[in-house]
C-alpha cells in the first residue's frame, strides 16, 4: 500500500518530571494507525499506554514533556502545531473520551449546552443548525428521549448515559480519530455490552479509526483489528488481534493470555506472571520485563531489544525472537 | 497491512553476526533478582521532612522565627534594662534620656561613658518615658508570641475533643454538637472579640486579684478565654470532618472485623491520621491570633501598660509618628515578620504533609 | 438443602439504610433485600452482580460491621448476634477491595498484620509476635524482611497480600473476599487467585468471594450466587450457571463478558440488556428484573418470584423458568 497511514507515531518518548525523579513513562514507541481501523493498546497501569495517547494530543498534566519523536497526522508532524493551532486540532480531528465520564462533564452545565458548546467550537453554523445537530448527536449514540436528556444535568444521567453523552460529544466534529480511554472500565458489565456495541456501531457508520485504550484483554479482542502490548513505556509486540491471541511473540503476552481465567468445565490453574510491575523511576538498561520473565536470557538483562518483524503481520521486540532465528540460522548451516 | 512497518526494514537474520551467543544463555534468578531493586524505605514523616527542607520560603521563615525565638529569650538577659522603669544612671533617674533616636546616649550617660564607664546601648532608642525602647520590642513579641502559641493551644484542645466525639459518635449527637458549631460560627467575631475583651477583663480582674494568675494580668488571661470562646469553631469543624472521611477507610472497618474497640480504632487509626491536618491548621492559627491581639492592643483592650506588646507599642508610637516614626517601624516590622513567616511556615508545613496534595 | 451442618448460614439477610430525600423525607435504600445462602467448611461461594446491588453490603452485614435490619446468620450452628460477634471475629474474617485504602498509612507491615495478634492477645513474647509476622509474610509469598516497611512502598498486589495476611492472623475459618482482585493489573490478578486457592488447600478456609468479574468468580467458586437490586436471583453450581444460565438476568450478563478471544468474539451473539439497572430507592413493582427483562409478563408485574429449586441445589428466582 503506497497511501500514508492517518496516523503516524515516530520513535515517541514522554516523561514526567516529579520531585523523585524523572518517570519515563514512555520510551520510544512507534506505531501506525490508517482510516477506519480499531487500534488496541493493551497494558497493565503504568505501562504507559495512556500517556501515549494523551502525548499524541498533548494533554499532558504540567509535570510532563514529550521529550522526542514525531507524530505525523496525514503527514503533518503535530507537536510542532503551536498551542492555538491544537485547540483547533483536538475534537475536530482527534477526538477522545476518558474512563470516569462525570469528571469530564462539568456538573454546573446541562447537557444540551455543554454538547452545543462541543458543536460550537469547531463550526460556524447558527443557533438553529447547532441544536438540532446536539439531538441528531444524542439520538446517534441512543440516548433515549434526546429533547428532555438536553435539559439534564450530568448528575440526573446513569454512568452508562454519561458515557454516550462523552462520545456524542466527542464524534460532535465528525473526528478522523477517536481516542477512547478506558471507555468501559467503570461501567457494569451489562453496560459495558451496551457501550462496545454502541461504539462498534458508530465505527461501522461514521469510519472514524479507532485508538482502543485498555487494559482488559476480552474488550480488546472484541473491539480491535491491530493490537499494541506495552509494557515498562515501551511496545513489546504489535500486530493483528489474531496474530497476537493465537501467535504471542513476546513472554509478557504470553504470560498475559495465560493469566486470564477462562471458562472451562475442569479446574485448571492460572499461571500468573510473577514479581511486581517495573518501577519506571529506575527502569533496568535491559529489557523492562526481564525480571518477571521465565525465559529471560544474559542479554535480556544487558540490553533492551529491538523490534523484530515476525512476519507480515507482527512486529515483537524480544530476544527469544531473536535467539529462535539464531538456532534456526545454526540449522541452516549444518545440514 | 502488507506496508505494516515502514519504520524498520525486514530484517531477516537482523543479529545473527554481531552478537555473542554465549548471551543467550539463560540468566539466573540472582542475576534477575538484581533488576528488581526496591526503592528506598522512607516515612510518611522522612518524605514530608524532606519536601519542608527542600522549599526555601519555609526555610527562610524557620530562620527568621529561631532569630526571633531565641533574640526574646535571651536579650533580657543581655540588656540591662527593664521594660517598665525608666533608665538610671549610677541609682539615679535618667529624665533626660526622653525619645532618644537609636544607638545615642542622653546626657548623663554621656558623661558616665567619659568617666569611663559602659554603657549598654539603646539598640531601637528610648520612648518617652524614658525607657529602653529595645527591650520594650522585645517583650511585646514575646506577649504577642505567647499569645499566639497559647491561644492556638486552647482552640486546638477544645476543637480537637469537641470535633472528635461530633464525628465519632455520629447522628443525632453529631447533630446537635454541629448546629452550636453553626450559632457560635454566625456570630460576628470581630465585635464578639472586643465585647466579651472588655467584659471577662472586668471579670477576670476581680475575681483574679491576689492570685498566681494575676501576674498574667487579666487582660491577657481575657484574650485566651476570647481565643477559647470563639475560634475553636473552625477547629472543631475541621477535625470533625477529618474523622468523618477517616472513618469511611477500609482499615478502619477491617479494624473493626478484627474486633478492635472504639478507642483503640480512635487512637491507632482516625487520630494518627488526621493529625498532619490538624498541627498545619493549628501553625496557620497562631498568625492569626497574634494579629488579632495587635489588633486588640492597638485600640486598647489587649495587654495592660506597663506591659507591651507589639500592637499596643504602634498604637502609642502612634501619636507621634511625625517625629518619631522608628518607634513606628520597629513594632510593626515585628508584627509583619512573625505573621509572616508562621504564614509561609504553614504553607510549607501543608504542602509537605496535607494527605491530599501529596502524590 | 443438604442435612450437613453448614459452616455459615445466613437466612433471610435484610440491610435497609435511611436516605434522606428532600429536606425531612427519609425513604429507605433496600441495598440487601431478604438474602439467604450457606456456605461449608472449605468451601467457595461466588457473589456476582453489578455495582449497587448489594453484594458488598452482604459481606459487611453478616460480619456485623453494619448493623443488619432483619435476618439471621450462624456461624457453625451458632447464632452470631450483635452482643456476641467478638467472639466470632477470630472465626471470620474479610479482605477488601481496595488495597490503598484499607491499609493504614501510618503502621509498618508489622504492624498492620501485628494488630489482629494484639487485639486477642495471641501471643506471649515479643520474639513469638515477630515469627509469627514473619510466618504470615511468607505464608502469602512476601519477602518477611519487608516488615518493617510501610503500606505505601509496596504495589498494589502485594498490599493485597499485606490485606491477605492480616486476615489470615488470627486463624479464621471462613474469609468474606470483597472484590480482592477489581483493582489490580491482570497478571497480578492472578497471583491472588492463587494465593486464595493456595490457602484455601492449605488452611481449609471458606471464602464468600464477592466480585463483578464472572470470569474471576467462575474460576475461585464451587457455587455461585447472582444479585440483582438486593436479591440473589439464581444460585447454584458454578459449572450449571456459567453453562446454562436459566434467569434472564444471569444469561445476559454471561454473554456480556468480553472474551479474551477473538474467534469467539466474532461468533459470539451477545444479548444487549436495554436500559439502565433502576434506582433502588425507586424499585419496580414485581420482579425487580422485569424493566430490562425480554421475556417480562404480566405475572412479573404483579408479584415478586421467590427462589424455587429446580434441580438439585439449584435454586432461580423467575415466573417463567
Amino acid at each position: 500500500m503506497s497511501e500514508m497511514p492517518l496516523l503516524q507515531v515516530k520513535n515517541l518518548h514522554t516523561s514526567f518530571f516529579t520531585d523523585a525523579g524523572e518517570v519515563k513513562a514512555v520510551n520510544g514507541i512507534s506505531y501506525n494507525l490508517d482510516a477506519g481501523k480499531v487500534l488496541g493498546i493493551v497494558g497493565e497501569s503504568g505501562s504507559g499506554k495512556s500517556v501515549s495517547a494523551y502525548s499524541v494530543l498533548r494533554i499532558l498534566t504540567d509535570t510532563g514533556r514529550v521529550k522526542e519523536g514525531e507524530v505525523l497526522f496525514k503527514g503533518e508532524n503535530i507537536l510542532k502545531y503551536s498551542e492555538q493551532q491544537m485547540q483547533k486540532f483536538r475534537g475536530s480531528r482527534i477526538s477522545i473520551i476518558f474512563q470516569d465520564p462525570m469528571t469530564c462533564l462539568n456538573p454546573t452545565f446541562s447537557i444540551g449546552s455543554q454538547l452545543r458548546e462541543a458543536i460550537r467550537i469547531h463550526t460556524d453554523r447558527n443557533k438553529e443548525e447547532i441544536q438540532a445537530r446536539a439531538l441528531e448527536m444524542l439520538q446517534l449514540v441512543g440516548v433515549n428521549e434526546p429533547e428532555k436528556r438536553l435539559k439534564q444535568y450530568p448528575h440526573e444521567l446513569s454512568g452508562g448515559m454519561r458515557q454516550r453523552v462523552m462520545i456524542a460529544m466527542a464524534l460532535a466534529c465528525e473526528p478522523d480519530i477517536l481516542i477512547a480511554d478506558e471507555p468501559t472500565t467503570a461501567l457494569d458489565v451489562t453496560i459495558q455490552a451496551q457501550i462496545l456495541e454502541l461504539m462498534q456501531d458508530l465505527q461501522r457508520k461514521l469510519g472514524m479509526a479507532i485508538i482502543m485504550i485498555t487494559h482488559d484483554l476480552g474488550v480488546i479482542a472484541d473491539m480491535c483489528d491491530e493490537i499494541i502490548v506495552m509494557y515498562g513505556g515501551k511496545v513489546c509486540e504489535r500486530g493483528t488481534a489474531d496474530e497476537i491471541f493465537y501467535n504471542p511473540r513476546h513472554e509478557y503476552t504470553k504470560g498475559l493470555i495465560r493469566s486470564i481465567p477462562r471458562i472451562s468445565e475442569k479446574h485448571e490453574k492460572l499461571i500468573p506472571i510473577s514479581g511486581s510491575p517495573v518501577d519506571l523511576l529506575n527502569l533496568p538498561k535491559g529489557c523492562a520485563f526481564a525480571a518477571r520473565c521465565d525465559h529471560a536470557m544474559k542479554i535480556c538483562l544487558e540490553q533492551p531489544p529491538e523490534e523484530v518483524r515476525v512476519n507480515d503481520f507482527h512486529i515483537a521486540a524480544c530476544w527469544n525472537n531473536v535467539k529462535q532465528m539464531m538456532d534456526e540460522a545454526k540449522d541452516g548451516e549444518e545440514t | 497491512m502488507s506496508d505494516y512497518n515502514p519504520n524498520i526494514p525486514p530484517k531477516k537474520r537482523p543479529f545473527s553476526l554481531q552478537l555473542d551467543p554465549a548471551k543467550f544463555e539463560p540468566a539466573t534468578d540472582e542475576e534477575k533478582a538484581q533488576q528488581e531493586v526496591m526503592r528506598e524505605s522512607t516515612t510518611f514523616f522522612r518524605d514530608g521532612m524532606r519536601k519542608l527542607f527542600h522549599n526555601p520560603l519555609a526555610v527562610g521563615s524557620m530562620i527568621v522565627l529561631l532569630v526571633i525565638l531565641v533574640t526574646i529569650v535571651i536579650a533580657p538577659l543581655i540588656v540591662p534594662y527593664s521594660y517598665s522603669g525608666m533608665i538610671t544612671v549610677d541609682g539615679k533617674r535618667d529624665k533626660s534620656a526622653k525619645n532618644l533616636p537609636p544607638f545615642t546616649y542622653s546626657k548623663l550617660e554621656q558623661q558616665a561613658i567619659d568617666n569611663g564607664e559602659t554603657v549598654f546601648p539603646h539598640i531601637f532608642g528610648t520612648d518617652e518615658l524614658c525607657r529602653d525602647y529595645f527591650i520594650r520590642v522585645i517583650y511585646g513579641a514575646r506577649v504577642s508570641l505567647s499569645v499566639g502559641f497559647f491561644a492556638s493551644l486552647i482552640v486546638l484542645i477544645i476543637g480537637l475533643l469537641y470535633g472528635s466525639i461530633a464525628g465519632y459518635a455520629g447522628g443525632r449527637t453529631d447533630l446537635i454538637m454541629m448546629r452550636i458549631v453553626d450559632i457560635i460560627y454566625s456570630l460576628p467575631d470581630t465585635l464578639m472579640v472586643i465585647l466579651l475583651s472588655v467584659v471577662l477583663d472586668q471579670l477576670l480582674g476581680q475575681s483574679l486579684q491576689n492570685t498566681a494568675l494575676a501576674s498574667i494580668g487579666p487582660n491577657m488571661l481575657s484574650m485566651f478565654a476570647v481565643f477559647g470562646l470563639l475560634y475553636w469553631v473552625g477547629m472543631a469543624r475541621l477535625v470533625r470532618g477529618q474523622i468523618l472521611s477517616i472513618k469511611n477507610n477500609e482499615y478502619v472497618l477491617a479494624a473493626q472485623a478484627m474486633g478492635a474497640k472504639p478507642g483503640r480504632i480512635i487512637r491507632r487509626h482516625i487520630l494518627p491520621n488526621c493529625m498532619s491536618v490538624i498541627i498545619i491548621s493549628t501553625a496557620l492559627q497562631i498568625p492569626s491570633a497574634i494579629f488579632t491581639e495587635s489588633f486588640l492592643s492597638f485600640i486598647g483592650l489587649g495587654v495592660q501598660a506597663p506591659m507591651p506588646s507589639l500592637g499596643s507599642l504602634a498604637n502609642s508610637a502612634r501619636q507621634a509618628l511625625q517625629a518619631y516614626p522608628y518607634k513606628m517601624i520597629f513594632p510593626a516590622v515585628g508584627i509583619c515578620l512573625i505573621v509572616l513567616s508562621f504564614n509561609l511556615l504553614g504553607d510549607g508545613l501543608r504542602d509537605a504533609f496535607d494527605p491530599k496534595l501529596r502524590k | 438443602m443438604s442435612g450437613q451442618k453448614h459452616l455459615l448460614d445466613v437466612r433471610g439477610l435484610k440491610e435497609y439504610f435511611p436516605v434522606k430525600s428532600g429536606m425531612l423525607n427519609k425513604m429507605l435504600l433496600k441495598a440487601v433485600d431478604d438474602v439467604s445462602f450457606t456456605i461449608d467448611e472449605g468451601e467457595t461461594l461466588g457473589l456476582v452482580g453489578e455495582s449497587g446491588c448489594g453484594k458488598t453490603t452482604v459481606g459487611r452485614t453478616l460480619l456485623y460491621l453494619y448493623k443488619p435490619t432483619a435476618g439471621e446468620v450462624y456461624f457453625d450452628g451458632q447464632l452470631v448476634t450483635e452482643k456476641n460477634i467478638g467472639d466470632f471475629r477470630k472465626d471470620m474474617q474479610i479482605v477488601f477491595q481496595d488495597p490503598y485504602s484499607s491499609l493504614n498509612p501510618r503502621m509498618t507491615v508489622a504492624d498492620i498484620i501485628g494488630e489482629p495478634l494484639d487485639i486477642h492477645k495471641l501471643y506471649s513474647s515479643k520474639k513469638e509476635r515477630a515469627d509469627r509476622i514473619a510466618e504470615l509474610l511468607t505464608l502469602v509469598g512476601l519477602n518477611s524482611e519487608h516488615a518493617n516497611r510501610y503500606a505505601h512502598e509496596f504495589s498494589g498486589g502485594q498490599r493485597q497480600r499485606i490485606g491477605i495476611a492480616r486476615a489470615l492472623a488470627v486463624n479464621p475459618r471462613f474469609i468474606v473476599c470483597d472484590e480482592p482482585v477489581s483493582a489490580l493489573d491482570v497478571s497480578i490478578q492472578a497471583q491472588i487467585i492463587n494465593t486464595f486457592e493456595d490457602l484455601q488447600q492449605k488452611l481449609g478456609i471458606a471464602y464468600l468471594f464477592i466480585a463483578h468479574d464472572l470470569l474471576v468468580v467462575q474460576h475461585m467458586s464451587r457455587r455461585i450466587a447472582v444479585m440483582y437490586l438486593g436479591r440473589i436471583v439464581e444460585i447454584g453450581p458454578a459449572g450449571d450457571i456459567i453453562g446454562s444460565p436459566v434467569h434472564p438476568y444471569t444469561e445476559s450478563l454471561i454473554s456480556a463478558i468480553p472474551m479474551p478471544d477473538p474467534e469467539t468474539a466474532r461468533h459470539k451473539h451477545r444479548i444487549i440488556l436495554e436500559g439502565d439497572v433502576p434506582s433502588p430507592l425507586r424499585m419496580p413493582k414485581g420482579c425487580p428484573f422485569r424493566t430490562r427483562c425480554r421475556y417480562a409478563t404480566k405475572e412479573c408485574e404483579e408479584s415478586r418470584p421467590e427462589l424455587k429449586e429446580i434441580a438439585p441445589d439449584r435454586f432461580v428466582a423467575c415466573h417463567n423458568r
